[in-house]
């Protein structure tokens, strides 16, 4: 029986790690394309290692102001989703109500919607309300596209921390704002932060929102100005597209990191969509 | 002791309300209001209720019928084939594999889930153009070379959406296999169930729920991918890896006619609707 399981063990790791060349393989293309100082379209050990690739894209115009825009555009976006979402899961978490199920079931089915395809009748209305080509418009609408998903990972967090403690404060005299504050939020540090991760994550990578809503280019965040490296400059530099890609990329995957660890595994999201 | 009143019950509620309603819940009905008008990009004066003719006219649109065909084949082939039994795959595997192995695989595909979209269509982009890594390998195995963004673009951008999209499915069916008591497969392994006959009877039996719901889940995220394929392909060469996102948009923007992109993007989202009420029904008990 162990010879048995060992030699299984051997044949599970082999198919793995041969699973994990295939994935690894354009990853690695990025990493050697971007300090390779002839890069081109294929994965090839580097002949010689150079950071002017870096170099080259770390200015105002190129990283920069994309980045900041991108900041800017999913900071603003997911602290508006993590607060109205921790406000919105307290009563639907704490209070019994006829609605609640209702609300709760149409929430999850916003969570379903494909928002790639509202995008053509967004565009119409925010033309018609004067939104577009605004960060704030665009804000709004990333918080609004992120919030079912963000309610229901946050009542489902909210519901783990004990009803008894926030009794015990109400009977102290506390109000239900203020247990919601002092009591309740303090306690779900760790789900308050996969919510924000989750939100910035997805705003952080999403195109076709920002390439929809947005039309000035010193407005552009990372995700849409990238596409440039092959229409206006000229020749593709990939050495360059590289070197961005790795510094656009680089915040969200730390993030993640962060997050993981906390909850011990990087099981915790594909958990959290689960149930 | 204090009762929280009625008005500390909705006020919360309030701010995420006004945000769905405004932005999500506008948008969609909006999306059917101008599906039946022929609402151009240029003149917003100039549009008129046209009843069903643009879903009449896509009926008869052979550009249409090729993009419902092209997310047909790209849905199946990478959300229900190929990030679904890969990811089933991989998380068995993991199950039995060493740690590190574990840890390193996992590393990598959860990498290429969490990468930005158009970063990750600018990694495959580069794998399967002409000069790129694939030629490079078939050519160092003595294997025919193809240009296959040209020849096969739909079969690429359905193994790119496989690559950054099967990490989610290998967690979720993770999750799922830590939760099957291990008496259950040594019993059977004691009564001599094959590897193949555990996996009917006993495994996928027990997952079948995390199955349907990771189903959903896939179709409904590849129902939308956009970025990806733009990046790639930009839908071509020719139309001939338009998906029906990508055709909303040639229609709504190249072609100026807001009406019939909407008309197509009311389709696409009744499809989703459709999707997302069965994913709901999955989970029913759980609400």
């Amino acid at each position: 029986m162990p010879r048995k399981r060992a030699s299984r063990r051997l044949a599970a790791d082999v198919s793995l790690l041969a699973v994990a060349v295939a994935f690894a393989l354009p990853l690695a293309w990025v990493l050697l394309s971007a300090v390779d100082p002839h890069a081109g379209l294929r994965v090839k050990v580097p002949d010689g290692f150079t950071l002017d690739g870096f170099r080259a894209i770390l200015t105002p115009d190129i990283t920069y102001t994309p980045l900041l825009n991108s900041l800017i555009l999913c900071g603003g976006g997911t602290a508006l989703t993590v607060v109205c979402a921790a406000l919105a899961a307290y009563p639907l978490s704490r209070f019994r109500s006829r609605l609640n199920r209702p609300f709760l079931l149409t929430i999850l089915f916003a969570t379903g919607l494909p928002i790639t395809a509202i995008m053509v009748p967004v565009y119409a209305l925010f033309v018609r309300v004067n939104l577009i080509d605004t960060l704030h418009g665009t804000m709004f609408f990333f918080a609004a596209s992120q919030l079912p998903f963000a309610i229901w990972l946050m009542k489902n967090f909210m519901d783990g921390v004990p009803r008894e403690l926030e009794e015990a404060a109400w009977t102290d005299g506390a109000s239900a704002p203020q247990s919601l504050v002092r009591i309740v939020l303090p306690l779900m540090g760790p789900g308050i932060a996969v919510v924000t991760v989750f939100s910035f994550v997805m705003m952080w990578g999403n195109f076709f929102v920002p390439f929809m809503l947005l039309l000035t280019p010193d407005q552009l965040p990372a995700s849409v100005s990238i596409n440039d490296f092959f229409g206006n400059r000229g020749m593709v530099a990939y050495g360059q597209l590289a070197a961005f890609s790795v510094i656009y990329s680089t915040p969200v995957i730390l993030l993640y990191v962060l997050v993981a660890r906390r909850l011990g595994g990087g099981f915790a999201l594909g958990g959290a969509v689960k149930g | 002791m204090k009762r929280p009143r009625a008005v500390t019950r909705v006020l919360p509620l309030a701010p995420a309300l006004v945000l769905l309603l405004l932005f999500l819940a506008g948008p969609i009905a909006y999306c059917v209001c101008i599906a039946f008008t022929d609402l151009q990009l240029t003149g917003q004066a100039h549009s008129s209720f046209v009843g069903l003719a643009n879903f009449r006219r896509a009926l008869s649109d052979d550009a249409f019928l090729n993009a419902v065909w092209l997310t047909l084949v790209f849905t199946v082939l990478s959300a229900l084939v190929g990030q679904n039994t890969l990811g089933l795959a991989l998380a068995a595997l993991m199950k039995r594999a060493s740690k590190p192995v574990r840890t390193l695989v996992g590393g990598i595909v959860v990498t290429a889930w969490v990468l930005p979209e158009v970063v990750a269509g600018f990694l495959l982009y580069a794998f399967f153009r002409r000069e790129g890594t694939l030629n490079a390998i078939l050519d160092w195995l003595g294997l025919p070379r193809q240009n296959w963004l040209f020849t096969l673009p739909i079969l690429a951008v359905s193994f790119a959406n496989v690559w950054r999209g099967t990490a989610f499915s290998m967690l979720v069916y993770s999750a799922a296999l830590d939760e099957i008591p291990a008496e259950i497969t040594e019993a059977a392994e004691v009564d001599g169930a094959g590897g193949w006959r555990r996996l009917w009877h006993i495994t996928l039996p027990m997952i079948r729920r995390s199955i349907g719901t990771n189903l959903m889940l896939n179709t409904l995220q590849t129902l939308s991918v956009f970025g990806l394929i733009w990046v790639m392909t930009r839908g071509g060469p020719g139309d001939r890896s338009q998906t029906l996102p990508l055709f909303m948009y040639e229609q709504a923007f190249q072609n100026s006619m807001i009406g019939y992109g909407t008309a197509v993007a009311l389709l696409l989202l009744l499809v989703g609707s459709l999707f997302s009420v069965v994913y709901l029904r999955l989970l029913r008990t759980e609400v």
